[in-house]
């Protein structure tokens, strides 16, 4: 097998590849960032709980209508914003922290989700959903997911300030604006969008994977916020392409490939990662002078 | 120094938690101009009053009077800055947010801009730290980036809690030249400070607070041992059971 074969042939010679190509790369360019801001946050397991909460909705879209793209992410928008600014009113308007909030939420959307589904019965084609199609991906869910992308850039780059710096000092943010909580709640909706539009690829929960696994290697390779959401998103790209290539070759479920090989890239990272990895760590290097 | 007219008043300011008051009627004036010292022991209420300056906390009674100043107007550094230090951000990055005021959300900032910044770190004395990521920095260079991010704010209030703490004296001399640099611009000041010489030396005028307000003026009159020694004495105790308070009392 040639080089060619290996890493070029399956997308020059396949429509649906270079199809789901498009789409993980629009994917990684949306999760990258976002998976970047909610780590810094502290919430990486925020995404989680949103993919939990956003499985009932994309589930009862299907089950209403059928592997209708339109009804599944409508469902998963609602139920995930439902979910995100119900737990961030409460843990606003009360004493309660925003991750308890977000817990009892989610639970409660997920109960109500599988409820809704096991009184229906059908639940063969509810795979598509729990592990996606990213390589049966069709016009209107890549412009969707091309969309979402888009959108999420351009609405990171107006919230970004404020976004930034309610991480770094939230207590001088407070006394110079009002922005913090209403930037919030547009970055966990951003967060619900990205991963709608991610499980159509890769399914709900796995399409965490695509912002968390990233982000977290990124974090070993550099000290400076944009460098990091560069590299955060770079892996979640290469980590795309390397996965379809694998599904490919070794006919492995192209989702789980996805994740895994991002998982190998998070691995080498915490391994070999300058910025406080394993290796610098146990092969110090002498001290300098000054 | 006080140049005309007032910049905050209290009227009968009573702040607190659950109902039990931390600041007890309070009651005057800070000119515009002023450098005022705000002293007294733990649980005196220091830190509670600069809170209801900056609004965080609701008057139970009374209120506070911004006069001719709008929120944007004051800047404020708290006792423990909640800066994330693990944060991946620069010294540079970090003082630019100083500019908030004239930036806003979406603003740019320009070279003129660049150059305000670049200014206000040097002042500082953290020349050359720019690229360093705040996580680096020692506890001293830490407050003195802070204080270059205030200096940026332009602010005609500047409220300071406990902001030489655990600083060693070179850093303390040289935030304080500061701070005075400030109120000659005719800034008004407000620091709370436990180090009774460097009041002593330093601020003029005096706020002397043990939740009810023990003496305020002239910082030598308030700072008499006879006072300091009321002060001490006017317990920290939270009494859950303490009866309302009756107004006829706060006279």
């Amino acid at each position: 097998m040639t080089v060619y074969d290996a890493l070029i042939g399956p997308f020059a010679e396949f429509d649906f590849m270079r199809r789901a190509l498009v789409g993980v790369l629009a994917i990684a360019v949306g999760a990258g960032p976002v998976g970047v801001l909610l780590m810094l946050r502290r919430m990486s397991l925020t995404g989680d709980a949103m993919a939990h909460a956003i499985l009932p909705g994309a589930a009862v879209g299907f089950l209403a209508a059928g592997l209708n793209l339109f009804a599944m992410t409508v469902g998963g928008l609602v139920a995930g914003f439902t979910v995100a600014l119900g737990a961030g009113a409460v843990a606003r308007a009360t004493e309660m922290k925003e991750d308890a909030a977000l817990a009892a939420f989610y639970l409660v959307s997920l109960a109500l989700g599988v409820l809704l589904v096991s009184l229906r019965g059908s639940n063969v084609d509810l795979l598509h959903v729990l592990f996606g199609t990213v390589l049966a991906l069709d016009d209107a869910t890549l412009l969707l997911i091309v969309g979402i992308s888009t959108v999420s850039m351009l609405i990171l780059a107006v919230l970004w300030r404020p976004l930034v710096l309610e991480c770094v000092d939230p207590g001088f943010l407070r006394s110079v604006s009002r922005a913090g909580a209403p930037s919030h709640l547009v970055f966990l909706m951003l967060v619900v969008l990205n991963l709608v539009g991610g499980f159509h690829a890769l399914g709900t929960l796995l399409a965490v994977g695509m912002m968390m696994l990233p982000a977290a290697a990124a974090r070993f390779w550099a000290r400076d916020l944009t460098a990091i959401v560069l590299i955060s998103t770079l892996v979640a790209a290469a980590s795309g392409v390397v996965g379809l290539l694998v599904s490919y070759h070794f006919g492995a479920p192209s989702g789980p490939a996805i994740i895994l090989v991002a998982g190998v890239g998070y691995a080498l990272s915490v391994l070999f990662g300058p910025v406080g990895g394993l290796l610098p760590r146990f092969v110090p290097r002498r001290h300098l002078e000054a | 120094m006080a140049s005309g007219g007032k910049v905050l008043a209290f009227r009968n300011l009573t702040l607190g938690y659950d109902r039990h008051p931390a600041v007890h009627h309070l009651h005057g004036e800070v000119p515009a101009g002023d450098m005022l010292a705000v002293c007294g022991p733990n649980g005196a209420g220091k830190s509670t009053l600069l809170k209801g300056i900056m609004g965080a906390l609701r008057p139970l009674s009374g209120g506070i009077e911004l006069a001719g100043l709008s929120p944007r107007d004051v800047a404020y550094l708290p006792q423990a800055a909640e800066v994330d230090r693990s944060f991946p951000i620069s010294v540079y990055d970090l003082v630019s947010m100083g500019l908030w005021r004239r930036t806003g959300l979406f603003g740019g900032v320009g070279r003129a801009d660049h150059r305000r910044i670049e200014e206000a770190i040097a002042a500082v004395g953290l020349a050359g730290f720019e690229m360093r990521p705040i996580g680096t920095l020692s506890g001293g260079q830490m407050q003195r980036s802070l204080f270059a991010r205030l200096l940026l704010q332009d602010a005609r209030l500047i409220l300071l809690d406990e902001p030489f703490t655990a600083l060693d004296a070179a850093t303390v001399a040289d935030l304080v030249a500061l701070v005075e640099r400030w109120n000659a611009e005719s800034r008004t000041v407000l620091a709370v400070l436990h180090d009774f010489e460097l009041v002593r030396r330093h601020f003029p005028r005096t706020l002397l607070l043990a939740r009810t307000p023990v003496a305020w003026g002239a910082t030598g009159e308030v700072l008499s041992d006879g006072n300091l020694r009321r002060a001490r004495q006017m317990c920290e105790a939270w009494d859950e059971g303490a009866a309302i308070c009756a107004p006829e009392r706060a006279a």
